[in-house]
């Protein structure tokens, strides 16, 4: 079956590949530890068993006779030498896993070879240490950069980016990889785990546009497409009746506040205008005008597909409630410490899309509050990151976040937790810390989430960010396949997708 | 005329440096550190930005970077973009489609363009004429972008005439709808051109003469009147298969084809700056060796026109 995707933006090696389109193949053609369901939950792929007493020293154990595609044996070794190549050179875009995400014990930035602490035990059976206790460490191991590598890719990394080997359901098939037009993979027959290919096969097809895509899928040319385009959005509903798909994403969309700005400060002040700001936005008009109903107004820091989500549960979540007087209200009393002037500025990138919603949000801001409320448009996406990441934005700024993997932790500590790589706001609560720290060492996801939650609760009163909107897939599927559905990730779950009858 | 190609070869030389020089410049030198667009959301660790603008030589001054590039292009190595893919190959497999696509285009502008014009300028003031003149008028003021989608809408998706995109090796019968479109854009000109042509060939002595001889209309119209009349027309075509060897971005784009243009599209919304720099400089060259052509075919079609050193 025919699948619509993009040309990747890197070789397909784990270690490098860092976006959706290299992650898909990857994901299809490679057997990680362990893999996602649907709903976000996780279960053993290539593992037997994952377990720690102390969530510090983990020992894994592999199942047996697993094979890569070459017919070379799958073990402990497969899994370390990668690990520790991943980690060993910071030009590789998903070193900070072992570091940042995923602190592992021996991880740093500088790199250098087998510094992470991995011991090969057996051929089955390896102990990994982390720098932290971390009791979600197996719901991270699904992503695409622990998945295990043959010896043939140490000889020529390069060429194996182009041609990968992999012990997934798939694996490429003869004509493999026609760069900027096509990749095609067949089952494979030596994977022996539980996501056996229900097809006979999958072809990547390269569309220089969504709307490209989508006129295939019309005519039955492509079929399956995970993003309905922009000008199709009113009507794809009608034109492909039970086979649209809208359903939440792990998405979450905010806007930055910058503490450095005058007024803004991390104090009573800043914290007073923020919760104003955020009263002061509709976030269910904008949501339904601008993006027509495919995004749901945030309630809390995270997102409804992730296990925890529990909006009602954390105090002070209300601050995200369209709510003129209180808005007003709580500027005045802002104006009371200090009095405001100058002009409200949200910074975004012009290359991605974004004008419409930011300029409905700062002028819900600004006819709410009765203050000059603008957008600043970058020209692309790297300018914007630049002057993020030199701190020497003078405004508000767009940010969002898609999940590397279905665990509140995922984004509370990439984001929040003091002195952490993706923290833009700096922001920067040693409470918030420690709440985070203590749930991440909780043995339940209950008890984690419990924590969690109380954590969201802090950003409540400070509002680092202010929480807008969550994604949401809206994709479709043509009239020859059956059993299409799409994951936590937004991405569809291809092995298991058949021939219609 | 041999010293006449060498001098206009030569002149092409400035044309190339200046014009790589603006390009690479243009695309280097816009704000932000492409670096970090590779981590989208994610902000890199101070380590990860510096080795990675160590392997792409963002490190180094601009000057420096502009004549590694330029030695490199010089080798005939237009290096790799940042999906470590060679811009050799990728050009090799697309520009083949590119080249099929623009002679389909000409190919249905000579056919339907001058049967069109001619009929047009036998018959001026006529129905037809009248007719013609509107259509291509219509055509010529829509963007080149509604004209594809309504084509793609109505003949691919409604009507099922042909496939809404391109497919897997770009088979002729696939080409056709993406060539039609193109060949729109300047089918106007070319309707426009062969008409006020072989209206003035139609008043020579010489046409006059023929049918004085007894001649048939059926010989003297292809042999003395069309004849006579194509060159500005044939001019005129080669110019616009030069413009759509490299111009052609938005309507691949949106059938898909996979050719230069639509791989420039893809390179512009990944980002990949190497790609982007080599796939325009090559356009750019392209560009300047057809404008040598044509300046050499009109000696060829024309004999009064004569090239002195």
């Amino acid at each position: 079956m025919n699948v619509a995707w993009g040309e990747p933006e890197n070789p397909l090696i784990p270690a490098n590949t860092n976006e959706v389109n290299g992650g898909q193949v990857l994901n299809n053609m490679f057997a990680g530890l362990v893999y996602y369901k649907a709903d976000g939950s996780w279960d053993y792929d290539a593992a037997e068993s994952i377990e720690s007493d102390d969530y510090i020293n983990w020992t894994i154990k592999l199942k047996a006779d697993q094979k890569f595609s070459d017919g070379t044996p799958v073990t402990a070794e497969s899994f370390v030498k990668a690990w520790q190549w991943a980690a060993s050179n910071p030009d590789l875009l998903n070193q900070w896993w072992f570091i940042d995400a995923i602190a592992f014990d021996g991880g740093t930035y500088d790199g250098g070879e087998d510094t992470l602490s991995l011991e090969v035990v057996d051929d089955t059976t390896f102990t990994a240490k982390l720098a932290a206790p971390r009791a979600d460490f197996p719901v991270a191991l699904g992503y695409t950069v622990f998945f295990p590598l043959p010896d043939s890719f140490y000889d020529d990394p390069d060429a194996f980016g182009n041609a990968p080997i992999g012990n997934g359901p798939y694996k490429l098939s003869e004509d493999g990889w026609v760069h900027g037009e096509s990749l095609n993979l067949v089952p494979n027959e030596t994977y022996t785990g539980p996501r056996k290919a229900q097809n006979g096969g999958l072809n990547f097809v390269v569309y220089a546009t969504q709307d490209a895509a989508y006129a295939d899928l019309l005519s039955d040319n492509v079929d399956i497409i995970d993003t309905v385009p922009t000008s199709a959005l009113a009507t794809f509903k009608d034109e492909l009746g039970d086979r649209a798909v809208e359903q939440a994403s792990a998405v979450f969309q905010s806007f930055t506040m910058n503490y450095n700005l005058a007024h803004f400060g991390d104090d009573e002040e800043g914290k007073l205008r923020r919760a104003a700001i955020s009263h002061a936005i509709d976030r269910a008009e904008i949501t339904e005008v601008i993006f027509q109903g495919t995004r749901t107004p945030a309630e809390e820091f995270t997102s409804p597909v992730i296990a925890g989500f529990d909006p009602d549960g954390i105090e002070g979540s209300d601050v995200l409630e369209y709510d003129p007087d209180t808005a007003v209200e709580l500027w005045n009393q802002a104006n009371a410490i200090s009095p405001w002037e100058g002009t409200f500025q949200l910074a975004y990138n012009a290359d991605g899309g974004h004008q419409e919603w930011v300029d409905a949000t700062v002028n819900s801001i600004k006819n709410t509050l009765g203050i000059d409320a603008v957008g600043l448009p970058y020209p692309d996406f790297k300018g914007l990151r630049t002057e993020v990441n030199d701190r020497t934005i003078k405004a508000a700024f767009r940010t969002g976040w898609q999940f590397d993997f279905p665990s509140q932790a995922n984004i509370l500590g990439a984001l929040y937790v003091t002195g952490s790589g993706s923290n833009d706001a700096d922001y920067s609560n040693p409470e918030f810390d420690d709440l985070f720290r203590q749930g991440l060492a909780s043995p339940t996801l209950e008890e984690q989430n419990k924590l969690f939650n109380e954590a969201q609760g802090l950003l409540f009163q400070d509002l680092p960010a202010i929480p807008l909107w969550y994604g949401a897939v809206t994709a479709g599927y043509s009239t020859l396949v059956e059993d299409v559905e799409y994951g936590w990730d937004s991405w569809p779950i291809l092995y298991q997708v058949t021939k219609a009858e | 005329m041999f010293w006449y190609i060498i001098r206009r070869l030569l002149q092409g030389i400035p044309v190339f440096f200046g014009s790589t020089f603006i390009i690479f410049g243009m695309v280097f030198l816009t704000p932000g550190n492409p670096v970090l667009r590779m981590f989208g959301d994610r902000t890199p660790a101070p380590e990860q930005i510096a080795a990675l603008e160590a392997k792409f030589h963002l490190d180094q001054p601009f000057l420096t970077r502009y004549f590694l590039y330029l030695g490199d292009i010089l080798q005939g190595n237009l290096g790799t973009t940042y999906a470590g893919q060679s811009v050799n190959e990728i050009l090799a497999r697309t520009f083949p489609t590119t080249l099929r696509l623009a002679l389909l285009a000409v190919l249905i502008q000579l056919v339907i363009g001058v049967l069109a014009g001619l009929i047009s300028g036998l018959r001026k003031g006529g129905i037809f004429d009248n007719v013609t003149l509107l259509v291509t008028l219509l055509i010529i003021s829509m963007p080149v972008f509604v004209l594809a989608f309504v084509a793609q809408w109505i003949f691919g998706i409604q009507l099922g005439l042909f496939r809404p995109t391109v497919g897997a090796g770009a088979p002729w019968s696939d080409l056709i709808l993406p060539a039609i479109v193109l060949a729109g854009l300047n089918m106007a000109y070319v309707v426009r051109l062969t008409r006020a042509s072989v209206i003035e060939t139609s008043q020579n002595d010489f046409v006059r003469m023929a049918y004085g001889k007894g001649l048939s209309r059926g010989r003297v119209i292809p042999v003395h009147v069309l004849r006579n009349s194509m060159i500005p027309v044939t001019t005129n075509l080669a110019a616009d298969f030069g413009i759509l060897i490299v111009g052609a971005t938005v309507t691949e784009g949106i059938f898909n084809v996979p050719g230069v243009g639509n791989e420039l599209f893809k390179a512009i919304n990944r980002g990949d700056t190497p790609e982007i720099v080599s796939i325009v400089t090559i356009l750019v060259i392209v560009y300047v060796l057809v404008n040598i052509a044509i300046d050499l075919l009109y000696g060829v079609l024309d004999p009064r026109i004569r090239y002195v050193k």
